[in-house]
């Protein structure tokens, strides 16, 4: 029985890992490019060198903790204009937001 | 030989006229930003059609305008810090600049003859030559500026989102500026002038607020009204930043977004208490008076950004919801207000919709339209 428990939770930890690093499919991976470019924009800018928000270019991430950047779109930053985005995407998505701002973030495809 | 000399210059004029556009006036004309592509739309209001395009422009995906007072040059304030003077009768670019590294907009003086950028990266403020775009002088301000607006005497206003503070510069000796500074407030986003250039408004977005400057009396500083209309309760998030100009005032009354709530608040000008408010569909961005003052048209932040609502400012009640297209990101009024003009960014589409019956006049196609300036700005202060 208690193995069980523990085969259990550890498949739960399994699938939440597994989860998080799933990269969501093409259709959506343009929504989020989208998203980011153009309603980030609003404050970060359309190419992302910064506006009333900070630049969100690859040189200007380096080195900072993917994690808390994650958390940041996620949760928002209380006290700042930054607010939360979990409205509008998972926690997964926001990984594969940050990843790909500090790859340098790709262009809108064509619409 | 006269004769074939008379024919040959005949030949030349008749070249040179086919070059020339015909003779036309500029106060029905406006320009359309379409950001995606660093190319501005210039548009007839009364024909309603896109009369050219001007490319060349830069970053556009933040810009804004403003009219020599001949209505016949659009200064164009990109994100990158460009400066383009685009004249609209021949439809071309007439002189462009890179004057910062990150720019949110401008103003122009009430004698036509200065040019303002205020900027974001390095903060502050600069002075063009209206006629060059020569830099006559510039005031550093260690904080990204917003909210710039022109009061008469050649003097402008702005406020400081870092610095929590408003400034007011006096240009009368353009190479020579003085600066006043005011304390303000917890991060200033945007400010406006009242319409008549009397009393300088910045929204804050760090606390409930609106902080007021009379600019008759700067002695007097800024004071503080509206304060705690979020009555202590926790703010929604805000996905876009509202936009102050000084189409907020209708009659004797202003109509303003309330930061992280889903409401207008209407404030009396003649106390600067607030009399009223509206329960609207979102954040609101661009809440703005109809040349007549008797509606205001309210747009919203992602993600109602779909809708917009028109307030009826006899009643203060809600007469229309509409949904003209996707990414509803502005609204301009023709000059006298019987048309709306509003920019549908995800269906690259501008709609004109009669403003009496909101039935849609016309659709014009645009890539990616956000702002939409007409020639009508160019005798108003604050625009």
């Amino acid at each position: 029985m208690k193995e069980t428990i523990i085969a259990l939770m550890l498949a739960v930890v399994a699938m939440h890992a597994s989860a998080r690093a799933a990269e969501p499919d093409a259709a959506r991976r343009g929504e989020l490019v989208r998203l980011v470019r153009q309603d980030c924009g609003s404050c970060h800018g359309m190419t992302l060198k910064g506006g009333l928000g900070l630049p969100l270019t690859a040189e200007a991430l380096r080195g900072k903790p993917a994690e808390s950047l994650s958390a940041t779109i996620y949760y928002g930053r209380p006290g700042t204009a930054m607010p939360p985005w979990s409205r509008f995407l998972s926690e997964s998505e926001a990984d594969w937001i940050v990843g790909r701002l500090m790859a340098g973030f790709p262009e809108e495809g064509p619409r | 030989m006269t004769a074939r000399l008379l024919s040959i210059l005949a030949a030349l004029l008749l070249a040179a006229c086919a070059q020339t556009p015909p003779l036309r006036g500029t106060g029905d004309l406006g320009i359309v930003i379409e950001r995606a592509t660093g190319r501005v739309a210039i548009v007839d209001t009364t024909a309603r059609t896109v009369l050219a395009r001007v490319e060349g422009l830069g970053d556009l995906s933040h810009a804004s305008v403003v009219f020599s007072r001949d209505g016949r040059y659009g200064y164009v304030f990109g994100r990158d810090g460009g400066l383009t003077k685009v004249d609209l009768l021949l439809s071309k670019i007439d002189k462009r600049v890179m004057q910062a590294g990150n720019s949110i907009g401008g103003a122009i003086s009430q004698d036509g003859r200065i040019v303002v950028a205020q900027n974001y990266q390095p903060g502050g403020i600069k002075a063009f030559d209206a006629q060059t775009l020569e830099l006559l002088s510039e005031v550093p301000a260690n904080s990204k500026v917003v909210g710039l607006a022109d009061l008469p005497g050649n003097r402008f206003a702005y406020a400081l989102f870092d610095a929590g503070e408003i400034w007011v510069t006096d240009l009368s000796d353009p190479r020579r500026p003085k600066t006043q500074k005011f304390p303000a407030g917890s991060q200033p986003y945007d400010g406006l002038v009242t319409p008549d250039g009397r009393y300088y408004l910045a929204g804050l977005f760090g606390e409930d607020g609106v902080a007021l400057l009379d600019t008759w009396r700067t002695e007097d500083g800024a004071r503080k009204i509206l304060e705690h209309y979020g009555r202590g309760q926790e703010k929604l998030p805000v996905f876009k930043m509202p936009h102050l100009r000084g189409w907020a005032v209708a009659g004797r009354n202003a109509y303003l977004p309330a930061i992280g709530r889903h409401e207008v608040l209407i404030v009396d000008t003649a106390t600067w208490k607030e009399t009223g408010r509206v329960q609207v569909k979102g954040q609101p961005v661009f809440v703005m008076a109809q040349p007549d003052g008797r509606q205001v048209w309210v747009n919203f932040a992602f993600p109602d950004n779909g809708w917009v609502q028109v307030i009826d400012t006899l009643t203060g009640k809600i007469v229309q919801t509409l949904q003209p297209g996707k990414a509803v990101l502005h609204m301009e009024f023709t000059p006298r207000g019987e048309h709306v003009w509003l920019s549908a960014r995800d269906d690259n589409t501008v709609s004109i919709v009669d403003t009496r019956t909101f039935a849609r006049v016309a659709t014009l196609p645009a890539q990616s339209p956000s702002g939409i300036f007409f020639t009508s700005r160019a005798a108003r202060t604050g625009f």
